[in-house]
């Protein structure tokens, strides 16, 4: 069983779209995401915005954030171990992780 | 056309009452009255405003919040102000309150920052608003509740957006939204269904459609009307205020202003027989206080001239004319014209545009008004001025092409579907038009950008944006946005590249408006060129008792500004005619300093 945990940095909507600038990453991002749930992968979603409480709870992410400030986020785990830490993945690393989840692409 | 007067109305009054209309015709004077009626008859009546720049507490003499607080002397009548900025920081505070000491300081100025966008302001006032009208257990203890609502465009923005997010939630799919995780949201749609439901309550929500007797304010109350119909808000009724009609003949002045009015109301007779109509008399001096509030039902009549008191010395104002010679001098740049609703900026706005392609500037006049009169002002064209306009439907509509064609040109369909999806939450028009508003800004590099902004709360929401916004994107080191938007604050605190003039007329409630929003102004590091005072009576010549009245009244104002508040001041005196098209204006925009001997 694979699990994704995403730390969100305080944003109003998963593409980005109502902030200032729309990062193309992000929107692509939320829609591996949609693809690996679909492929049976458990993938939770934090936004620090709407879900402070989760960063607190995981000993990592509280402690990610004391050493690296808001530059931690997004904050990205695979079975519990840091895959990405500040940003979203590329092109590239999308691939990779669909085949790494056995999802077909 | 006869029409009863409007405390005649009082059966009709429903348990929720809206006042809206052009900025300027009377809401807060008329809903505090009606408010003031209805406590007064026994009733426990919640007086709420919704106007970011509200002037509630300047009416009824008392410092209001954001929960129901009673008014002295007035009965069962409690009021509230549903402050933007207020209600954000609230929100703000509800979330960030319980993580502090648990998360490190620099997550919390994190969120801090991710909840300061104009989003969350316009979020948060929109769930007080909703929860008054659509959770019942708000409202309960209150017979009647009354909105004094904010300029036109707002308040049909605020009713919009219960159905837009209504609608929203029902199609959105994702994970998240401006408003919170969409899981934990079923509660916050109720409300804002039974909110939508109780808007189109004929038996609950009445519509007070105000207007003056002016051809402009009747077209926005008519189109206020049009659109609020669309929405389901169907029960409506419309008060003209500031009827006025000559005690004596032979007196130019007050036969103009009341022809004017008459053929206003003649020109508008389709819109007039198509709801119920009332009148509010024209009353010789500002509403303040309970007195006042209550004179405006009665019908008075004999005008007594006050005089007396200290002897009359006019404060020094200088004239339009010599205000757009130094307008005029650096070549460019951006003038903007700031002040309540209802004040003039967008006719001045456009005189001083026409004046300055008159002395062969190259001009661009532009509105961010959502009401937008500028092309009506405008009519027929003038060389070497173009006119534009920041439509919130069609900027909104060009950004999400331009976000789909950037960001989502290479995105596979999946992405772009939730792309697409976000774009029609309601935020996206508010970040549209304020990139409309920089780009507008930016044109001013090359030559003279003339923009009417729209009524002051509105402005200040869209300067605080530039502010939270410039912090947001100083963070983002790979920022795409283009120069206008990352340069908008310097240009707008540059004094060489951006002159705001401050306009009101002489009377309380605008005077004060534009102080506060100059003390707003001085804050964010901008300081304004100078003021102008519209419409005034000063030196009329009439003899007409209540118009003498009115221009006794003024005098405490313009000294107000002359003598404290502005750094250089004009005065446009009284017309009888709204300047329409270019010659008009430019003979508002030649209008000399009052008779120098005066002075």
């Amino acid at each position: 069983m694979k699990t994704i945990q995403v730390y969100d940095p305080p944003m109003c909507c998963s593409t980005g779209v109502c902030g200032p600038d729309v990062d193309p990453d992000l929107a692509q991002f939320s829609a591996l995401l949609n693809r690996l749930v679909a492929g049976g992968i458990a993938v939770e979603r934090y936004g620090l915005g709407q879900q402070p409480m989760a960063f607190v709870q995981n000993p990592q992410v509280k402690a990610l954030l004391e050493s690296d400030a808001a530059e931690a986020l997004p904050l990205i785990f695979w079975d519990g171990e840091v895959v990405l830490k500040g940003r979203y993945p590329d092109a590239a690393e999308r691939v990779r992780w669909l085949q790494a989840a056995g999802v077909a692409t | 056309m006869i029409f009863p007067p409007f405390a005649e109305r009082q059966a009709a009054w429903t348990r929720y009452l809206f006042f809206t209309g052009k900025g300027g015709v009377g809401k807060t004077s008329l809903s505090c009255a009606t408010a003031l009626r209805l406590a007064e008859s026994g009733r426990r009546v919640l007086l709420v405003s919704t106007d970011p720049a509200s002037n509630l507490d300047e009416v009824l003499g008392v410092s209001l919040s954001n929960t129901p607080t009673a008014v002295p002397g007035m009965g069962g009548l409690a009021a509230l102000n549903i402050d933007p900025e207020a209600a954000a920081r609230a929100y703000r505070e509800r979330v960030i309150g319980p993580m502090r000491g648990i998360l490190p300081e620099a997550a919390l100025r994190s969120m801090e920052e991710g909840l300061s966008g104009s989003c969350t302001v316009e979020i948060a006032a929109f769930d007080e608003f909703t929860g008054l009208i659509g959770n019942p257990e708000v409202g309960k203890s209150f017979g009647h509740i009354v909105f004094d609502t904010a300029p036109t465009g707002h308040t049909l923005r605020l009713m919009s957006l219960a159905k837009a997010w209504d609608q929203f939630l029902d199609e959105n799919t994702s994970g998240a939204s401006c408003l919170g995780p969409l899981a934990g949201l079923e509660k916050q749609r109720a409300i804002y269904s039974a909110a939508v439901e109780t808007l189109a309550d004929k038996n609950l929500t009445t519509l007070v459609l105000v207007s003056r007797p002016q051809a402009a304010s009747l077209r926005e109350a008519q189109r206020t009307s049009r659109e609020l119909r669309a929405l389901g808000v169907a029960n409506q009724m419309l008060v003209i205020n500031g009827v006025f009609e000559a005690s004596r003949s032979g007196d130019a002045l007050a036969a103009a202003l009341q022809r004017r009015g008459e053929t206003a109301l003649e020109n508008a007779s389709g819109f007039l027989g198509s709801l119920p109509v009332s009148t509010v008399a024209l009353r010789p001096r500002n509403i303040l206080g309970i007195e006042g509030l209550r004179s405006i039902f009665e019908v008075t009549g004999g005008f007594e001239i006050l005089g007396g008191g200290e002897p009359w010395r006019p404060p020094e104002f200088g004239g339009m004319d010599d205000l757009i010679a130094d307008l005029s001098a650096p070549g460019r740049g951006v003038i903007m014209t700031m002040g309540k609703g209802g004040v003039g900026k967008t006719t001045i706005a456009a005189a001083i545009a026409v004046a300055l392609a008159e002395r062969g500037h190259s001009v661009h006049l532009s509105t961010t008004d959502p009401a937008a009169h500028v092309a009506e002002a405008l009519s027929g064209e003038v060389p070497g001025l173009t006119i534009g306009r920041i439509d919130p439907v069609a900027e909104t509509e060009a950004y999400r092409q331009h976000v789909l064609s950037t960001a989502g040109a290479t995105m596979d369909e999946a992405s772009r579907a939730l792309l697409e999806e976000d774009l029609r939450s309601p935020c996206t028009e508010e970040i549209a038009v304020f990139r409309a508003f920089a780009r507008e800004v930016a044109k001013g590099k090359d030559k003279f950008v003339v923009l009417d902004t729209a009524p002051t709360g509105h402005t200040l929401l869209l300067l605080d944006a530039t502010e939270s916004y410039q912090r947001e994107l100083n963070r983002q080191a790979r920022s795409t946005q283009p120069e206008e938007v990352l340069r908008l604050l310097d240009r707008l605190r540059d004094p060489e590249f951006t002159r705001i003039l401050l306009v009101a007329l002489p009377e309380a409630t605008p005077v004060h408006e534009a102080a506060a929003l100059q003390d707003d102004l001085r804050r964010a590091q901008i300081e304004p060129f100078g003021w102008i005072i519209n419409q005034s009576l000063f030196e009329s010549g009439s003899g007409d008792p209540l118009l003498r009245q009115r221009e006794e009244a003024e005098h405490r104002y313009l000294r107000e500004v002359a003598g404290h508040l502005a750094k250089r001041a004009a005065l446009i005196r009284w017309q009888a005619d709204e300047p329409v098209g270019a010659p008009a204006l430019l003979a508002l925009a030649r209008q000399a300093s009052p008779a120098p001997s005066l002075f």
